[in-house]
């Protein structure tokens, strides 16, 4: 593996490239519980801490619901707790997600996304992190192993921050980006160390100097501002990316938008609306349909909590056809991007239409003709309310 | 924000209070609706019930001898008054 001391170029897997972000952020605990598609990152860690590359130490948990508590435990001890998980695992720690964020312990987690049971599936869809985005965890979407890498990094000092102080989701398609060997660049260990410094969180479990209550009762003369503050941290969250984002610019030579986007300026008439590695396939698309004449791009969303409304909004408001591809149900209700998607545009002077479609779902292929087939969706004007699926076998 | 004012505590984000060793502020005998009371003519200071108490709150006074229930903390659960081997506690209400 990987100890570089120079910026170097390396055929990684996204689950290899969380794991060699971790070995050179050197958290002091990963409690973990394997399953797939995540399995890799651990693996990956477990193996430089058998060769005494990192001082971690590691705590085999029973559950995944034990490796969020076991994280907690020392995220307020005054460690920093990193783990990671995919789908069922993710579920399972639902109930001390919720716990984490309300305790404002800054835990990053990586999430290889996997489809929920049943039928039990382990291929690749949202339904994991999108089931779990009122957790109150800041939510990235990675579309490549270069992002996983980067994003994994920024989220130590996003979720460490003292006006954010919240825990952290990098979530990668799982097998579509934790499997695939990808060519990546590494920075130097010396510059991660030196960006995400060291865990200071500002109390302390086991302080003797300054002793706090974590985790006590709180009734319904507390809670209700407690949780007050939560939002506005998470508010907070999206004004600190943007700074640690920049901040990390800088070593990188990358950026770091809350949403990227791809042929995308005044004069573009019709965009998908994404995230994670299905904007690479949409990118492939629109840049053929572009050469051919078509106004058409891209917008591919990272950070999906804080949901970046204000900025969206002023980018989509021109736009006139807005294609918005989900990764998941919402049983009962429209898949959760497109919801946010009119939201952001429901208070815009605008008359954009706006098609939802569901795809990819328990791993099933994104193909450039799905892709192909949106755009000319959004180009005949044909918007419905209805939810349509791409690639769905009739 | 009762706790935080008797104790000049503050309430951190994530709930955590400080500076810690605040439970004595908390006076949780408050939520009760009746107390223990001990008879000092049937006790036979025998300090079963300060054993009992899953609050700690029956102090011997400093003779050694008697006991007394602190209603700021008696949440009333009457676990003193079963286990009285002279039948010495009854519950009183507030």
């Amino acid at each position: 593996m990987n100890t570089a001391s120079n910026n170097n170029n390396l055929a990684m897997t996204g689950g290899e490239a969380a794991a060699e972000a971790m070995r050179q952020i050197e958290p002091g605990v990963v409690p973990v519980y394997p399953i797939t598609p995540q399995t890799p990152i651990v693996e990956y860690f477990a193996r430089f801490q058998a060769a005494g590359k990192v001082k971690t130490e590691i705590i085999t948990a029973e559950s995944e619901h034990s490796v969020m508590s076991a994280a907690i435990g020392a995220a307020a001890a005054g460690s920093r707790a990193m783990t990671a998980t995919s789908s069922a695992g993710l579920a399972l720690m639902y109930e001390i997600l919720g716990v984490a964020s309300g305790m404002r312990l800054p835990i990053v987690a990586n999430i290889a996304n996997r489809a929920l049971s049943a039928p039990i599936n382990i291929h690749c869809d949202h339904s994991d992190a999108i089931g779990v985005r009122d957790a109150g965890w800041v939510q990235i979407f990675c579309e490549t192993a270069q992002e996983v890498y980067d994003s994994t990094i920024l989220a130590v000092r996003l979720a460490e921050h003292p006006e954010v102080l919240l825990p952290v989701m990098v979530n990668q398609d799982g097998f579509i980006t934790s499997h695939l060997l990808e060519d990546i660049e590494i920075l130097p260990d010396q510059p991660v160390k030196n960006f995400v410094g060291a865990y200071r969180y500002p109390y302390s479990l086991l302080s003797q100097e300054q002793p706090v209550t974590f985790g006590a009762l709180m009734l319904p003369d507390h809670l209700f501002e407690t949780k007050v503050a939560q939002a506005e941290a998470m508010q907070k969250a999206g004004e600190v990316y943007k700074e640690v984002g920049s901040a990390l610019g800088k070593i990188t030579g990358r950026d770091y938008p809350k949403f990227e986007l791809f042929q995308v300026d005044e004069n573009t008439e019709a965009v998908i609306v994404t995230m994670s590695s299905a904007a690479g396939t949409a990118k492939a698309v629109a840049q053929k349909l572009f050469k051919k004449g078509q106004k058409v791009g891209v917008v591919k969303i990272k950070l999906f909590r804080p949901f970046p409304y204000e900025e969206l909004r002023a980018l989509l408001k021109d736009i006139r056809g807005i294609a918005v591809l989900d990764r998941a149900f919402s049983f009962g209700s429209v898949p959760a991007l497109y919801s946010e998607i009119i939201q952001t545009l429901h208070r815009a002077e605008t008359s954009n239409n706006i098609q939802s479609y569901v795809f990819g779902i328990g791993g099933r292929d994104l193909r450039e003709k799905d892709v192909k087939q949106v755009y000319a969706d959004l180009a005949a004007g044909q918007f419905s309310s209805e939810t349509k699926f791409l690639n769905l076998n009739q | 924000m009762t706790i935080a004012n008797s104790m000049k505590a503050k309430i951190l984000p994530g709930g955590i209070i400080a500076p810690g060793g605040n439970s004595i502020a908390n006076k949780t005998g408050l939520w009760a609706a009746r107390h223990a009371e001990v008879d000092q003519k049937k006790c036979i200071k025998c300090h079963t019930c300060v054993a009992f108490c899953p609050e700690g709150c029956i102090e011997i006074d400093a003779d050694g001898k008697n006991v007394k229930v602190n209603p700021d903390y008696c949440k009333g659960c009457m676990v003193c008054a079963v286990e009285c081997p002279a039948g010495a506690i009854t519950m009183k209400k507030k």
